[in-house]
């Protein structure tokens, strides 16, 4: 048991050796040590959304077949260390007539958020926050915190388009918690626990290839929870003069903007955790845990990147449509999906392996055809009542002649 | 260790102060507000109970979580209720509310 | 004191003061959002009963859903956007007396209980309550039919709930 196989206990015993030979009594002595620690994972995870700015930024810029930032140090790694400094030197303004607690709060909500998912992470099998048995939840739970921040933002700024962007978006991020939970409920089916751990080590065949829908819907449910488009009601530039931070700007507006980065970075995470093995990759965490911890962090950049992808490339859609799609589509598919993996994951497990993997792969290659199938139908007849049937067009085109 | 006493304190604390809105509040809402708070001291009540009695016995968590699902409905159906009543006598406070009387 | 019993005690007051805050703010958005700490704050000592599920629970429907409903319907029925008239009624004393009675009879109803001032038993390591509770929701000797009913009942208020405040335009 050295420092390369088991580094947060080995730094904790050093720590707590330190202290207590100070006189700290051991349980301060145990806090202490855990105000550290998450100290030092913040401290980390602020540096890295740093460098997701940074990242975003390049990578929309290719997308739009542009070079982005490259003035500020190679490559424009320096950019966002200037966006950070402008960001502070702003003026710290408060709108009128807003309410100034709530006003300060939200931006300080949602970074929190966010960050605490972090305590849930499973970073290598030995390096994470706390091994919660509920973690499924807690990530629900999160997104509630966040949903919260947002409708206070949006209120408290004294502003109808601030007011109405949040609306949005809090209708959109509560409606679209329910495909997620079920398809939370997935990996928890398929692995029996719903501790994050539990869940990576189960991974022996990876979860994307026995419920591949499933990962699909989580994907999209994770999107709108996001507020990033396709789903940017909230912030669309052009149609809400970006909703619930109209009137923030300087570092809260920072904090909203890189608390969304690094959101959608832990959702790459998780995306990746739930379904593609965490930080499990043909046996390589066990060699050190920091191996562990580089094959997650480049899973959720795989995950990120996808997430800019959709972002970049899809326009965006009328609320109406996102809830309709939501609660008319994506809400039945989920339940179906849930209830099919439940019961083939009972039949098939027992038997063969290459069953197992290929009659739920096929599985959810059907329901999500069927499901597109009854869309389509649905679609044509939605068409056909608004224009009119093909051939009494052609008619009534003759008749005019 | 945490006696008995001090969660069930705790919970008929948090009753009392609930039923003090329920009772004072002119806003309906604000009373919906009151019946929250008696609500989540009832279910403190309730997993104390679980907690310090025989923990094997599930009744106490299953109760609670009966009382979540009771809650959500009771605060879904109210607040449209309340929501409705606006809509038609532009007016939420309690004592207006008065079609009824005689 | 041991650590338990000041964590105990600082969330405790926490939750009580929110409590107040709620039933005493005049501004119903702020109302709504003191209850949202007294949630937490509610969320946390169900942890410290070790029932973590539902504290997790807890955050997820009520904060999440339950309050949010609040700010909604508090944002949809108010005229203006600032609050002028009292928050209490006439006869809010009573209603302080009534609280102040229940407090006291429930306190000294219980103080003549031989198991007041029990202490809790120890947790049993690997006692694994969430699949025990899962166990008794859905296990025929046990507790299945109210959670049908619950369901049941969940989908009535979802129903009612929709229809009632429908806005045919």
């Amino acid at each position: 048991m050295n420092f390369w196989n088991d580094p947060l206990k080995i730094a904790a015993d050093w720590l707590m050796g330190i202290f207590t030979s100070w006189g700290m009594p051991e349980i301060g002595a145990q806090a202490l040590i855990a105000f550290l620690g998450i100290f030092l994972l913040i401290a980390i995870l602020m540096v890295l959304d740093i460098f997701l700015v940074w990242i975003e930024r390049k990578v929309v810029a290719r997308f739009q077949d542009r070079i982005g930032p490259n003035r500020l140090g190679p490559y424009g790694l320096m950019q966002p260390f200037a966006d950070i400094v402008k960001l502070l030197i702003k003026e710290d303004t408060t709108p009128a007539g807003a309410d100034k607690v709530v006003y300060n709060i939200a931006p300080m909500l949602s970074m929190m958020s966010v960050l605490i998912l972090w305590a849930i992470v499973p970073l290598a099998p030995v390096i994470l926050g706390v091994d919660l048995n509920v973690g499924i939840l807690f990530l629900i739970a999160a997104g509630s915190i966040g949903t919260l921040s947002i409708i206070m933002a949006g209120w408290s700024s004294n502003n109808k388009f601030a007011m109405v962007g949040a609306f949005r978006q809090v209708a959109v991020m509560i409606s679209f918690e329910v495909p997620m939970l079920a398809m939370l409920l997935i990996p928890t089916v398929l692995s029996g626990s719903m501790g994050m751990n539990a869940i990576i080590q189960k991974q022996d065949i990876w979860f994307v290839a026995l419920a591949p829908l499933g990962a699909l819907i989580f994907l999209i449910a994770a999107i709108a929870e996001l507020g990033r488009a396709p789903f940017d009601m909230a912030e669309g530039e052009s149609e809400l003069v970006s909703g619930y931070n109209i009137e923030y700007s300087g570092m809260k507006f920072g904090m909203f903007y890189a608390g969304e980065l690094l959101h959608a970075f832990t959702f790459g995470g998780f995306w990746s955790i739930l379904f593609f093995g965490g930080y499990r990759f043909f046996g390589l965490e066990k060699v050190s845990p920091f191996l562990a911890i580089a094959v997650i962090l480049f899973k959720a950049m795989i995950g990120y990147w996808i997430i800019m992808w959709v972002k970049y490339t899809m326009l965006r859609i009328r609320i109406d449509h996102m809830l309709a799609f939501n609660w008319k589509f994506l809400t039945p598919l989920s339940f179906v999906l849930l209830m099919m993996t439940a019961l083939l994951n009972a039949l098939l497990r027992g038997g063969s392996t290459w069953l197992y993997i290929s009659g739920m792969f096929l599985s959810n290659v059907l329901l999500a055809w069927s499901a597109l199938e009854i869309a389509r139908t649905y679609s044509r007849r939605e068409r056909e009542k608004a224009e009119g049937p093909k051939q009494a067009l052609g008619v009534v085109a003759e008749v005019h002649h | 260790m945490i006696p008995l006493s001090w969660f069930l304190t705790l919970s008929a604390g948090l009753f009392s102060i609930g039923l003090f809105g329920v009772l004072s509040r002119r806003n309906a809402v604000a009373i919906l507000l009151g019946v929250e708070l008696m609500l989540n001291a009832v279910n403190v009540n309730l997993v104390a109970f679980w907690r310090y009695g025989d923990l094997a016995q599930m009744a106490g968590q299953v109760f609670a979580i009966i009382v979540f699902a009771v809650a959500a409905a009771e605060v879904a159906v109210g607040l449209a209720l309340i929501i409705s009543v606006y809509r038609r006598r532009n007016t939420v406070i309690a004592n207006d509310l008065d079609l009824l009387k005689w | 004191m041991t650590a338990q019993q000041i964590i105990f005690l600082v969330v405790s007051f926490v939750t009580l003061g929110s409590a107040l805050m709620v039933v005493t703010s005049r501004n119903l958005i702020h109302a709504a959002l003191w209850l949202v700490s007294t949630l937490f704050g509610v969320a946390i000592i169900y942890t410290l009963l070790n029932a973590g599920f539902l504290a997790v629970v807890q955050v997820v429907v009520y904060i999440g859903a339950i309050a949010i409903l609040f700010i909604f319907a508090v944002m949809l029925t108010r005229k203006d956007m600032r609050d002028q008239s009292p928050q209490l009624n006439r006869n809010w004393w009573m209603g302080a007396l009534l609280a102040v009675v229940t407090f006291g009879g429930l306190f000294s109803l219980l103080q003549s209980w031989s198991g007041f001032s029990k202490t809790a038993a120890d947790f049993p390591s690997g006692f694994d309550a969430i699949g025990r509770l899962g166990e008794a929701l859905v296990s025929p000797d046990a507790f299945v039919l109210p959670f049908e009913v619950a369901s049941v009942l969940l989908l009535a208020a979802l129903v009612g709930a929709v229809y009632l405040a429908f806005n045919r335009k």
